[in-house]
């Protein structure tokens, strides 16, 4: 299991959260909610790993924000901890325990897709998919990474 | 965010100064409609005037905002500029998570700065800016301009006014993230008088979430209804002009300042035309799924080397109504020409079309002319409304400042008070018959939301008094209960008092759950009992004879019934709040 609760031993095929029909926002932040809620249990806008913005007021449509699974992912370099390791095909896997609320991932990441609250505790898309049903318009897909991948075990 | 008490912040613009308030009354008033009555018997001042600094401008959210889907709207409340009595006006946006994730049940604001200033707030910050350059700005460069003044993009609220509200119009609203209003009463004004442009409140609190499985189950299940089934299908789909068509069938849409109740044209501006001609993309208020809101697009040549002008309007069945069938416009681009301007101004476009439809007749016949409007107004002419609307929205003249108070002010001073189409306030579009009429004049908010008023008269051809007083009395019980979660009222068909019940037990409030018959009938009688302590008096409120000469799908009007029925229900009103 991880940190987060998911079981992650075996073989699986990678996937990742992507937002092909990001067009078709219409801004309900449902997915936020849903991340929040499923994932990090809580009620929040902000501790999400996919947070919804206006692109430049509502008049411009919508954006979000959320990991788009680099390869190697910078903010695993970046952690002086281990916290963030490498997943395989892209994106990082989280050990909470071993996080020091350092923010040396948020400022690593190129997208802004981590957020640190005020405890210093940081949250990222773990790329699991429960947001994609949340969002009434069919904006948001798990694509497969290319082909099988082992997972690495996790703490 | 879930509590035995409410966390209110209080800010005085007269010290620039705030204080968190702990308040008693979760299990008896619960949140919305009723926190703010309970705030305004605290903060308010029944007997000095609207306008005095130190009445509160109250906004308000419920128990269940944030917790589940479309509890997703506010409450403001204030002492209002129209009648000078307490009323409430509500909106969603991003208003109601805003407030949530400030960590606040309620925010009161109370005194006057001396100069114009904004609000920015949030978990853990306030600040108050001087804004004097902002001074006259319209709805839209103000929105962009706080946009850029503001942290927390995509997770605040940005509420803001207009020359409109800056003026004192009546008619004045606070815009909620442009496109959503705090739309009725002059709550623009009620801020306008306080030197406050403009509200910023970013949610950045986080809260944990409820530790039971009942309630992610029951989330998931009213996201369930509200997304995947037909219950709300007529909210996204055409959304609320699609009851054009039909109150047109049924004789009951106001025309030409309701001198018609149906016209075949109707066909160019119903439901089906906006979306096909003007429709642009939808959009939604933050937490809930259905997204509602239809953004139309106007995009105009103004130049002839092919450059172009767009706008983008979020239209509903209201404006529509009054900008278009009420003033006989019958062209969808030019409803959303004249919306945009009511938008800039920041006014109220239901009360402003209303008002502009008065005046047009006022001017066929001869009781005010050019010098008084500028402008020829002729039903039709919605280049001329376009003018008109901007006129009245920076109240530009004696005549445009008396009827930015209400087509009642101005046809006190030039005649016409028989035409005005006024029910409490400039009335909502429903000729649907005596039911409306009264419930409209008397209702708490003079909101065909209010109660179901519009959908009775619907249903039922048959007279009966008690009965219908009944059916207003006890529907508007169960709506105060609705707007004190807070919820979107178009979703209460899918909130029923076992849902709902459920939804307050899975996060913690089983009191409020098993006393919800009560608590509505505790809170109708709270909001009552403060706007009769402002000074309501059902017998002020006199129906104008305009309405009494049209024809719905019932036949004519019965004068002897309106009569009754406003009469009945006056006195119901009167002895519940005393009861």
């Amino acid at each position: 299991m991880c940190a987060l609760g998911f079981p992650l031993s075996g073989w699986h095929i990678m996937k990742k959260l992507t937002t092909p029909r990001i067009d078709r926002c219409i801004g309900c932040h449902s997915c936020t909610l849903a991340c929040a809620r499923l994932v990090h249990k809580r009620i929040s806008w902000d501790t999400a790993g996919i947070r919804i913005k206006s692109s430049g007021g509502l008049t411009t449509g919508f954006k979000a924000s959320h990991c788009l699974a680099c390869d190697p992912a910078p903010c695993a370099s970046a952690c002086p901890t281990s916290a963030f390791s490498r997943r395989r095909g892209g994106g990082v896997i989280v050990k909470k325990k071993l996080c020091i609320n350092c923010g040396d991932c948020v400022a690593a990441c190129p997208v802004d897709a981590i957020f640190q609250d005020y405890t210093g505790a940081v949250y990222v898309c773990i790329h699991c998919g429960r947001c994609v049903d949340f969002c009434p318009h069919n904006c948001l897909q798990m694509e497969e990474m290319g082909g099988n991948t082992e997972e690495e075990e996790s703490a | 965010m879930i509590r035995d008490h409410f966390r209110v912040l209080v800010v005085n613009l007269s010290s620039g100064k705030g204080q968190v308030v702990q308040l008693d009354g979760r299990y008896t008033e619960a949140g919305g409609s009723g926190l703010a009555a309970l705030l305004f018997q605290k903060y308010g001042h029944p007997e000095r005037p609207w306008s005095d600094p130190d009445q509160p401008v109250l906004f308000a959210i419920g128990p269940l905002t944030g917790y589940f889907p479309l509890m997703s709207k506010t409450v403001c409340s204030f002492k209002s500029p129209y009648h000078d009595q307490y009323t409430e006006s509500h909106a969603g946006g991003r208003s109601a998570l805003s407030l949530c994730f400030a960590n606040l049940d309620a925010l009161v604001i109370v005194g006057r700065s001396e100069r114009l200033c904004c609000l920015t707030l949030s978990s853990r910050s306030l600040d108050i800016k001087d804004v004097g350059f902002m001074k006259g700005m319209d709805v839209d460069e103000s929105g962009k301009l706080f946009r850029e003044m503001s942290p927390g993009s995509g997770h605040r609220t940005i509420l803001r006014i207009g020359p409109a509200g800056e003026n004192g119009a009546a008619m004045s609203c606070i815009n909620v993230d442009t496109y959503r209003h705090f739309g009725r009463l002059g709550g623009g004004a009620a801020l306008g008088v306080k030197n406050l442009k403009g509200i910023i409140i970013h949610g950045d609190a986080i809260f944990s979430q409820p530790d039971n499985k009942e309630y992610s189950r029951l989330y998931s299940e009213v996201y369930k209804q509200v997304t995947a089934t037909d219950m709300m299908k007529k909210y996204h789909n055409l959304g609320t002009p699609a009851n054009l068509q039909g109150l047109n069938d049924i004789k009951s849409l106001p025309w030409r300042n309701l001198q018609a109740t149906s016209d075949p044209a109707i066909e160019a501006i119903n439901g089906e035309r906006f979306a096909t001609d003007t429709l642009l993309r939808n959009s939604a208020c933050s937490g809930c799924p259905v997204g509602c809101i239809h953004v139309g697009y106007v995009r105009e040549m103004f130049n002839a080397n092919h450059r172009y002008t767009f706008k983008q309007v979020a239209y509903d069945y209201e404006p529509i109504f009054s900008l278009g069938t009420m003033l006989n416009v019958t062209d969808a681009r030019s409803v959303l020409n004249i919306l945009d301007v009511m938008e800039k101004t920041g006014l109220d476009a239901m009360s402003g079309g209303v008002a502009l439809a008065w005046a047009t007749e006022a001017t066929e016949k001869g009781l005010i002319s050019d010098k008084e409007t500028g402008v020829r107004l002729s039903f039709g002419d919605a280049e001329a409304y376009q003018h008109a609307t901007e006129m009245l929205g920076n109240c530009s003249n004696d005549f445009y400042r008396l009827l930015g108070q209400g087509s009642l002010k101005a046809a006190a001073e030039y005649g016409g008070a028989e035409f005005a189409c006024v029910l409490g306030q400039e009335m909502a579009g429903y000729a649907t018959g005596e039911v409306f009429f009264a419930a409209q004049s008397l209702g708490f908010r003079h909101s065909h939301l209010d109660s179901g008023g519009y959908s009775y008269d619907q249903k039922h051809a048959e007279q009966d008094i008690d009965g219908v007083v009944d059916f207003l009395i006890s529907d508007e019980a169960g709506r105060a209960f609705m707007t004190s979660m807070v919820s979107c009222l178009f979703a209460r068909g899918v909130y029923k008092d076992d849902l709902l019940g459920s939804c307050l037990t899975s996060v913690g409030y089983p009191e409020l759950a098993a006393n919800i018959g009560r608590t509505g009938v505790h809170i109708q009688k709270l909001r009552w009992q403060t706007r009769i302590a402002t000074g309501f008096t059902p017998e002020a409120i006199t129906i104008p004879r305009r309405f009494y000469k049209i024809e719905t799908w019932k036949g004519p009007i019965d004068p002897i019934y309106l009569n009754s029925l406003k009469n009945a229900y006056g006195k119901a009103i009167i002895a519940l709040a005393g009861s």
